[in-house]
């Protein structure tokens, strides 16, 4: 929900004429809603400015932002960044994971989620990631 | 060679159905973008930071508000634990990984970029694209204009 959010708010600042830029990673949702100008790295979600602790990645990424600023000249202009997570992609699959092992839990979580929604609608605290 | 980026939508709509929610939800998607050109050269423009934490821990007694905080003397850390990040393949112990704000301050001493504006905002993830789109951006948009913002960097967990 963190990257629809954005997306919209970015939407209502460049309606008032403020220039945006996005740095996320999750692409298929910035895409799907439409955004002026996005920069995309593709790793876990959590860490959109670079792997913690590594700041020239940090800079770098930054910096690839304000180029994009600059540069972009038209509405849905998207940029990768060069990096890599891991060699190892496992963590693509493994994240929001659906399988057989799951499902009891899954189906015992839905039903928690429902009655806190219920409970948070009663007493005004509806909003919820 | 870097594997395709993960679908989240498609996950996400296979994750509730498997925790019982029938209808998938409907994500935002618009025909026409905005688009608003870099209207001064960034050593001139005055520049904020957009995050989806919070400054302080939610403690669940009301609905999150949209939040402010220093950009010139910002929090160690912000709240983030309630959000959906991959917390089985990373972390997010160093601020500067989701949200910039001391690569931004380094910026300002080179020029780089003009000036901080002198807030930050922190807008509340809402499934109701309606609440963020009629009370949340509006309330960004109105802080970002009170404190005279060219460009804002948005940086979602």
């Amino acid at each position: 929900m963190c990257h629809q959010t954005v997306s919209l708010v970015a939407r209502t600042l460049e309606e008032d004429g403020i220039s945006t830029v996005i740095l996320g990673s999750g692409r298929d949702i910035v895409e799907y809603c439409g955004v002026a100008r996005f920069l995309f790295t593709d790793f876990p979600l959590g860490n959109p400015c670079g792997k913690p602790w590594d700041q020239s990645m940090q800079r770098q990424i930054v910096e690839l932002g304000l180029t994009l600023l600059e540069e972009a000249c038209e509405a849905r202009t998207i940029l990768e960044t060069p990096f890599l997570w891991s060699d190892d992609s496992s963590w693509k699959d493994d994240y929001m994971k659906v399988d057989a092992a799951k499902l009891d839990r899954l189906k015992q979580m839905g039903e928690q989620r429902k009655s806190l929604q219920r409970q948070a609608k009663q007493t005004g605290v509806a909003r919820s990631e | 060679m870097n594997s395709p980026p993960v679908q989240y939508m498609q996950k996400s709509r296979a994750y509730y159905a498997a925790q019982g929610y029938e209808k998938p939800y409907r994500w935002a998607n618009f025909e026409t973008v905005p688009f608003a050109p870099l209207v001064k050269p960034l050593s001139q423009a005055t520049v904020t930071l957009i995050t989806t934490a919070m400054p302080v821990q939610d403690n669940r007694q009301g609905p999150k508000q949209v939040c402010s905080g220093s950009m010139h003397n910002p929090p160690q850390q912000l709240f983030n634990d309630d959000l959906f990040w991959d917390k089985d393949a990373t972390h997010t112990d160093d601020l500067d990984s989701y949200f910039p704000i001391h690569h931004l301050q380094a910026l300002t001493q080179s020029s780089r970029i003009g000036r901080l504006a002198s807030q930050f905002h922190c807008a509340p993830t809402d499934y109701s694209q309606r609440r963020t789109l009629e009370a949340d951006a509006p309330e960004i948009l109105r802080r970002c204009r009170e404190d005279k913002v060219d460009v804002a960097l948005l940086v979602p967990l």
